[in-house]
């Protein structure tokens, strides 16, 4: 290989409201006060990363139709928070969360590209949907969308925010648009010139079927999750593949993992430090939580040190409301629980009796997230050979403690990569499109 | 502080509305501009229709370049979501660390209506009682988690106490919300609401549901007399009336100099034309005017809108209000930091909170 070594794309996460935040560490502070978004933010401009990342809530998470109340509840709105951010940063991408089903085309388009003339050129949007009747009770559109419509929705919605970004010509004429589809039917003249991205980024994440083709079709950073080498090659090998067909080059969709990262001195104190970190995050209460949403049994007899206990599985899915389809449930559903047409001998109860384990750490093994633990110089070492063997682009790098969780990372690891020559020793441009390497959109006019 | 006869603490705010501005640095100026000047808060109109920036973004992206001054953008309320609407108000006023406010205002017109494509114009009551509406929920929703419902409590693992969670379950003509809200409660509690209560329709919704009111009129007594009627409406509903500011609303063009460029004018006082009331003249004579609206118990303060808002408003800050200050009707620095205490307003207290003793 003779080709430029490919460089690694960092973006760093805000933990929202799942179970990731370390509260117990003396370091956690507000997930709400904007000095804590400050930090977190300005320290991975500091580690020259492509951007920062914000997930959004829509109504705080319920279970047996109470409100949750074992992890973090709360956030502010993201977009708000990143218009604020831009005062602070210079260079560092500023990405929302934002849903399709509960938003209109006109006006997010309007935030995304108003973002993006405020930090010159630094807006990204991450495009969710949501197709709870449970969410959709807090707004005007109502309640469920199908699960198909789901996509139909976003994928009209992000074609339709485009159709607005290029109603304004580069040369800075504009024209009236207008778009007549299934699910929107709008017209007149968008009040935004063209932004200094021509279009803010998209990002989206998913791994079923639809969404692998809509980020294929759509996205320009796909956000996504794999435990392996080998599942992230496959996934990365999936997806990349599916590019051509919509006249795509496979630089032009960046494929970026959701991780955590735990250092040591050594190999053994960062495994030691991941273990007390799991064991933070993964209380007693949410480990009998977590059986329970998983299992649907009644878990209040349970001790979370003792064995699992030998019952029949019933997954229920009305007990945790808005829980997104990526969360600990899904997770655990993957690793284990076993809907009753699979084998037990493959689900949870085989993992758990095969190595002895309680409920409380069968939960911590069934809904681990891909961490990289070691010492500074091994995580380095391995996160690159995830991006040299293509099975990522990079990652977004979510910490524990909020709002300090990645000044470690940033001192440590980042030099590392940088001496290896596996990542930049400075923003080589001032727009997110530019950091990650993405070409200007055609305008389609 | 000086108060002038009673009529209570003179208040001003100005508009920072620059035509076909894309960049935040010509906004942030200007805000620190009026900031230099100690105003209460300034506004950045906006809708749908008009070229320009989401205001509420613009006033997000100078929250952490300026200290004290309310940052007061327009958001619609007829084609948003209410329940986005109150998060993003709300996340405003924990951006900028309790100075946010919300200029209430909707969308009349077809061709706006043509941009959602999801219902029709509706008249201007219709409108104004669904803003209403929308004023109303979101103030619910920013009670709906109690300050101090987070509690990270070790032993039982508890991060909130679900208890000061509340669900609002409001039910308007054309929305309904469950709630609560995903954002905690705001560090003003309820950030302020500002409406123009220039045109009836409008100032029903103005004396139930605000806390200040812009009046657009060119004579101080007809000014006066709708501040009474505003204030009588206020409590009608059941309101302190002195919770309702009221300001009259000028648009001004200190270009002429010292003098009034036109007789008749300046000094004279405002004449009406197509964007509103116009004052013409020189900085001395509009401090006069508004000495004099505010000593004869006219309004409360000021709304100003600078024809040429890079000229007009720094003669606004240098002359105007320096004047004011020599003279001890105007505050030379903010003794608060949230826009309320600006104005002179509490914090509301929240109404789903169970009070010591109440219980």
């Amino acid at each position: 290989m003779t080709a430029r070594r490919k460089r690694i794309h960092l973006a760093a996460h805000f933990p929202g409201v799942d179970s990731t935040t370390v509260r117990a560490d003396p370091r956690s502070r507000s997930q709400i006060e904007f000095a804590s978004f400050e930090h977190l933010a300005r320290t991975a401009e500091r580690g020259l990363f492509d951007f920062f990342f914000l997930t959004e809530g829509l109504r705080p998470r319920g279970h047996r139709a109470r409100i949750h109340d074992l992890d973090v509840v709360g956030r502010p709105e993201s977009i708000t928070v990143l218009n604020a951010l831009a005062a602070v940063t210079e260079r560092i991408g500023l990405a929302a969360t934002v849903d399709a089903t509960f938003n209109e085309p006109y006006e997010l388009a309007r935030r995304l590209a108003s973002l993006d003339h405020l930090s010159r050129g630094r807006a990204a949007w991450n495009v969710v949907t949501s197709s709870d009747a449970f969410t959709g009770q807090n707004f005007r559109r109502g309640g469920f969308l199908d699960r198909a419509d789901r996509y139909t929705r976003a994928d009209e919605f992000v074609r339709t925010a485009r159709e607005l970004w290029d109603s304004w010509r580069p040369d800075g004429v504009s024209r009236p648009f207008a778009h007549r589809g299934r699910h929107f039917d709008i017209a007149g003249e968008f009040t935004v010139p063209r932004s200094p991205q021509g279009h803010p980024v998209v990002i989206q994440a998913g791994d079923s079927a639809e969404g692998r083709e809509f980020a294929a079709s759509t996205a320009d950073v796909v956000f996504t999750r794999h435990g392996t080498l080998e599942a992230g090659r496959a996934f990365y090998a999936d997806v990349k593949g599916r590019l051509a067909r919509y006249g795509r080059e496979p630089g032009e969709l960046k494929i970026m993992h959701g991780v955590t990262v735990v250092l040591g001195d050594t190999a053994a104190e960062a495994q030691e430090k991941a273990t007390e970190i799991r064991r933070q995050q993964v209380s007693p209460q949410n480990a009998i939580l977590a059986l329970e949403q998983s299992w649907g049994t009644d878990p209040s007899s349970y001790d979370p040190d003792g064995p699992l206990p030998d019952i029949d599985l019933v997954a229920d899915s009305a007990i945790a409301q808005g829980r997104t389809r990526r969360g600990d449930t899904v997770a655990l559903a993957e690793m284990g629980v076993p809907p009753l047409e699979r084998s037990r001998e493959r689900g949870r109860r085989g993992l758990s009796k095969e190595k002895g384990l309680s409920i409380r750490q069968t939960v911590i093994e069934a809904s681990a997230r891909q961490s990289f633990i070691g010492t500074p110089a091994a995580v380095a070492a391995e996160l690159a050979e995830f991006v040299r063997a293509d099975a990522a682009d990079g990652f977004i790098l979510v910490p524990h403690p909020t709002p300090g969780g990645l000044d470690e990372f940033v001192d440590r690891v980042v030099p590392l990569l940088q001496e290896r020559g596996d990542f930049r020793t400075e923003y080589e441009g001032t727009t997110l499109r530019s950091h990650l390497g993405l070409p200007t959109p055609r305008w389609q006019g | 502080m000086t108060s002038s006869h009673g009529r209570g603490l003179l208040h001003l705010a100005a508009a920072v509305d620059l035509h076909a501005e894309y960049d935040a640095g010509a906004f942030v100026e200007l805000v620190g501009l009026a900031e230099r000047g100690a105003l209460d808060f300034v506004t950045l109109g906006d809708s749908f229709a008009r070229p320009g920036l989401d205001a509420l973004a613009v006033l997000a992206r100078a929250a952490p370049a300026t200290g004290r001054i309310g940052l007061v953008p327009t958001v619609t309320t007829t084609h948003t979501e209410p329940f986005h609407v109150q998060a993003a108000v709300a996340t405003l006023d924990w951006v900028s660390r309790g100075r946010a406010g919300w200029w209430i205002d909707v969308s009349r017109t077809e061709g706006e209506a043509r941009l959602f494509g999801r219902r029709h114009a509706a008249p201007a009551e219709e409108l104004w009682q669904e803003a209403g509406e929308v004023a109303d929920a979101a103030a619910r929703l920013w009670d709906s988690r109690e300050d101090g419902a987070e509690i990270r409590d070790a032993e039982t693992g508890w991060f909130i106490d679900r208890d000061k969670l509340h669900s609002v379950d409001f039910e308007g003509a054309t929305f309904s919300v469950k709630g609560p809200s995903i954002v905690p409660r705001p560090p003003q509690g309820h950030p302020a609401r500002i409406v123009d209560a220039t045109e009836g329709p409008a100032r029903r919704t103005a004396a139930r549901f605000a806390d200040v009111a812009v009046v657009r009129a060119v004579g101080r007594e007809q000014t006066g007399a709708v501040r009474e009627e505003l204030r009588a409406a206020a409590a009608g509903f059941g309101r302190d009336p002195d919770g309702l500011k009221v300001l009259a609303g000028l648009v001004v063009d200190l270009g002429g100099g010292e003098h009034a460029a036109e007789p008749g004018h300046g000094g004279g006082g405002p004449r009406q034309t197509a964007q509103g009331p116009l004052y013409r003249g020189g900085p001395v004579d509009l401090a006069e005017l508004i000495a004099a609206w505010h000593q004869a118990g006219a309004v409360d303060g000021f709304h100003l809108t600078p024809v040429e808002p890079r000229r007009d408003l720094e003669r606004l800050v240098n002359g105007t209000v320096a004047l004011l200050q020599h003279r001890g009707l105007f505050r030379t620095f903010y003794p608060g930091s949230t826009l309320r205490e600006h104005l002179g307003l509490a914090r509301p207290a929240n109404r789903y909170a169970v009070t010591g003793g109440a219980s």
